[in-house]
């Protein structure tokens, strides 16, 4: 978490820097630099602990809110104290393990689960300053990270001896490897255009502005924003969110992979979920949404963390949104959405993008022709036959 | 040799050998993709930092969940899980086997003559990798390309094979 | 166009969330216990005894202990022992009152009979719901003193009973006074069934 032309930076933008360095300063030199790294991962924890704790809250508010009531509103000024209220209740609650369970997985699996989302934080640039870890492949790093947590989901489903679990983690992996392959091509045309798999890389890329005004992210390409939804809506599918929450609904299978668990283990696992939730809408913000680069070129004065927390909590309350709205998906209608509609639409966006013809709106044209055509053709042939239901003996 | 290098190898070759000794398959299962992430942090250690991230979504992500598929989807019960060798004389020939593979694979590595690196050199970039596999070794890229989409095609085709109702439509 | 179906239904939510905070209509709890939701008029939960004055209301009680309640009751919830000296009673005629007036309001079933068949407008229904308690049996026996409630507490609750109420019983008044006013040989002979055509406070 190094830069170079620090001075040049405006006060609030260089502050947890200062921070960090002031901690670490105190320590002798040797251990200077283990100190600060250890720094930077306190931080992140604090910060995304205290973002999942009020996550949670804001989702039930929101959800409320739709629904025509309140939310919590007694624990604290507004329910503000609800989340800490939730996490003594999942603290003090005994945690059963079934007899015949196998202990080690039992108690590996939200372990692992929840160590393979944190590292997956490592490489998204939260400002200018503030990469934790500068990889050269930093973007197949964080797809790495989030390919272990699927071996987590096996762990849970069977070292809890119970077929309910194992056939509801076998649903969740069927999931999340199936939408794996739409995330990953979803995000392709973004390293092409950027000639690079870091991240910094990327944000760097989607710097500048056209007329000062327009800012030059990759969602207002045509195939960056195909990209976008595709990834947006892989994402909602790789973190278990509504509408692909099979694997964790009550009325499924009771919990799926996690009837076995309860207290503090079950927060970890849905810790874990809010984390995967947030790592991926900080990568989408950093892939497509210009990471910490302010819209505008006078917007610049605020500081460049501000700019990314204000994109990633649109995506996480877009994400909050589609949960107020949609009904569940089926297993076997998630598992068409994604091998029949979203690989092949993520093909032809890939196609899209690397296709370099002469005029800009001809060529952007024919790409949003590419991607818009296909959309609407796989999608007619896919829903056909499934209209509006008629009712024969209801009164109208 | 360096005591990272060490430990690394301890723990691809421990979780080997321990996923070997193991009678539940699972745990056998899982302590050989144990061993496929030291070999990641073993990438790592050389600077290969794109070898180490694909090692762990390809091995780790994809490879392990083939295999454990597998192993669920052919037991029948729990009990048909631990695997012992039936008689010691079986057991005796399969260590045997594995020795003799052992030492033509040893044998092969150190009569190769490998590049001796010298001195520091700097990590392999991606870039630097793409170039590689896009120019001098494009025809072997392409080839593998061909091999999996093959193996794809004949997966789905065997386990779609007699899925079809007499009537021959196809299910929506 | 495929899609539009999504993009409604997310329109409709996001109206939801922001007439929630506008909108009576889009945000329809009532936070109790701060809130509570008002009763209709015809809600009724368990009998109350009707005091004529709040000052007093064991004095000015319009029960005579005639114990017809006691016996109309389904399932036999109330206890009245009558008192053994006459009091004077809100119009002035000394009458009994009921020493020991007890509903058991865990037997009560709320069928509103005893006030149906009281000819004093004496029991009437009450609305009260937050009477839980931490006892199970004698925390659950009303007694006269809790029973006892002012007049001005039955127009509160049933406003348009109470008027109607009010209203008979001054008419009945006003017709006995006249009556008594009136000098003794004005008056026909008064047949047994005469009483009978004015019969006081009946059901209403």
């Amino acid at each position: 978490m190094t830069g170079p032309e620090m001075a040049t930076d405006g006060y609030w933008e260089r502050l947890p820097l200062l921070a960090r360095d002031g901690a670490s300063g105190l320590f002798p030199t040797p251990w200077r630099e283990a100190v600060s790294g250890l720094i930077s991962i306190a931080a992140i924890l604090a910060v995304f602990g205290l973002v999942f704790a009020f996550l949670t809250l804001a989702e039930r508010k929101i959800l409320g809110r739709t629904q025509n009531r309140p939310g919590p509103n007694r624990t604290g000024p507004g329910g503000l104290l609800q989340p800490f209220a939730d996490a003594i209740k999942m603290l003090t609650k005994e945690d059963i393990i079934p007899r015949t369970a196998d202990r080690v997985l039992h108690f590996l699996a939200p372990v692992v689960l929840v160590a393979f989302s944190l590292i997956a934080f490592a490489v998204i640039p939260f400002g200018r300053r503030l990469l934790p870890v500068d990889l050269d492949s930093g973007v197949l790093y964080f797809f790495a990270a989030g390919a272990g947590t699927e071996l987590a989901v096996f762990m849970a489903g069977w070292g809890s001896r119970n077929k309910y679990s194992l056939l509801g983690a076998m649903r969740a992996l069927a999931q999340l490897i199936s939408y794996e392959l739409p995330l990953l091509l979803a995000f392709v045309p973004v390293i092409m255009a950027s000639g690079t798999l870091s991240t910094r890389g990327i944000v760097a890329a989607q710097g500048g502005w056209t007329d000062g005004l327009i800012p030059r992210w990759h969602v207002f390409t045509p195939w960056g924003f195909a990209g976008f939804i595709l990834f947006m809506v892989a994402a909602l599918a790789e973190s278990n969110r509504s509408p692909f929450d099979l694997p964790e609904a009550e009325s499924e299978l009771i919990a799926g992979h996690l009837t076995e668990y309860s207290g503090f283990k079950y927060a970890l696992f849905f810790m874990a979920e809010y984390f995967g939730m947030c790592a991926l809408s900080g990568m989408a913000v950093t892939l497509f949404l210009g990471g910490w680069q302010a819209p505008c070129a006078f917007l610049e004065v605020v500081p460049s963390y501000v700019w990314f927390a204000l994109k990633l909590l649109g995506l996480l309350l877009g994400f909050i949104w589609i949960r107020a709205t949609l009904p569940r998906l089926r297993i076997d209608q998630l598992t068409r959405l994604a091998w029949k509609f979203l690989v092949p639409l993520a093909l032809i966006n890939l196609g899209s993008a690397g296709w370099a013809g002469p005029l800009q709106p001809l060529r952007w044209a024919v790409a949003l022709a590419l991607v818009a055509l296909p959309f609407l053709l796989i999608g007619r042939k896919l829903t056909a036959g499934i209209g509006p239901r008629i009712y024969r003996y209801a009164a109208p | 040799m360096n005591a990272v290098l060490a430990a690394i190898a301890l723990l691809v070759l421990g979780s080997a050998a321990a996923a070997l000794a193991l009678r539940n398959l699972i745990h056998s299962a899982l302590l050989l993709i144990l061993s496929w992430l030291g070999i990641a942090l073993f990438f790592l250690w050389a600077d290969a930092e794109f070898a180490a991230f694909a090692q762990v979504l390809v091995y780790v992500g994809a490879v392990s969940m083939v295999v454990l598929f597998a192993v669920l989807l052919t037991r029948q019960s729990r009990a048909d899980l631990s695997v012992t060798a039936q008689s010691r004389g079986r057991a005796a020939a399969g260590v045997g086997a594995a020795l003799a593979v052992a030492a033509v694979l040893a044998f092969a590595v150190l009569r190769t003559p490998l590049p001796v690196p010298s001195g520091l050199r700097s990590a392999v970039t991606v870039r630097q990798l793409g170039g590689e596999l896009m120019g001098p070794h494009a025809g072997a890229l392409l080839l593998v390309g061909v091999l999996l989409t093959v193996t794809l095609l004949g997966a789905v085709t065997i386990a779609g094979a007699g899925r079809l109702p007499p009537d021959g439509k196809d299910q929506p | 166009m495929l899609g539009t179906g999504l993009l409604h239904g997310l329109k409709v939510t996001a109206k939801n969330l922001v007439g929630s905070f506008h909108d009576p209509a889009r945000y329809v709890t009532t936070e109790y216990p701060e809130v509570k939701a008002p009763q209709p008029e015809n809600a009724r939960s368990f009998p109350f005894l009707v005091s004529e004055s709040a000052a007093d209301p064991m004095g000015t009680m319009r029960c005579v202990a005639c114990q017809i309640c006691e016996k109309e009751c389904p399932p036999q919830c109330i206890y009245i022992e009558k008192s053994k000296d006459k009091k004077p009673g809100p119009d002035g005629r000394m009458q009994l009152y009921p020493a020991v007036f007890d509903i058991d309001i865990s037997v009560c079933m709320s069928c509103q009979i005893c006030v149906e068949v009281c000819p004093f407008d004496a029991i009437r229904m009450d609305q009260i719901f937050e009477i839980a308690t931490t006892e199970r049996f004698s925390a659950l026996l009303f007694d006269r003193e809790k029973l006892a409630k002012p007049n001005a507490y039955y127009h509160q609750l049933h406003p348009t009973e109470a008027a109607e109420v009010d209203a008979r019983r001054q008419a009945a008044e006003a017709k006995t006074r006249a009556k008594a006013a009136k000098p003794a040989s004005v008056q026909p002979p008064t047949a047994p069934g005469a009483k009978a055509q004015n019969p006081p406070g009946n059901a209403p």
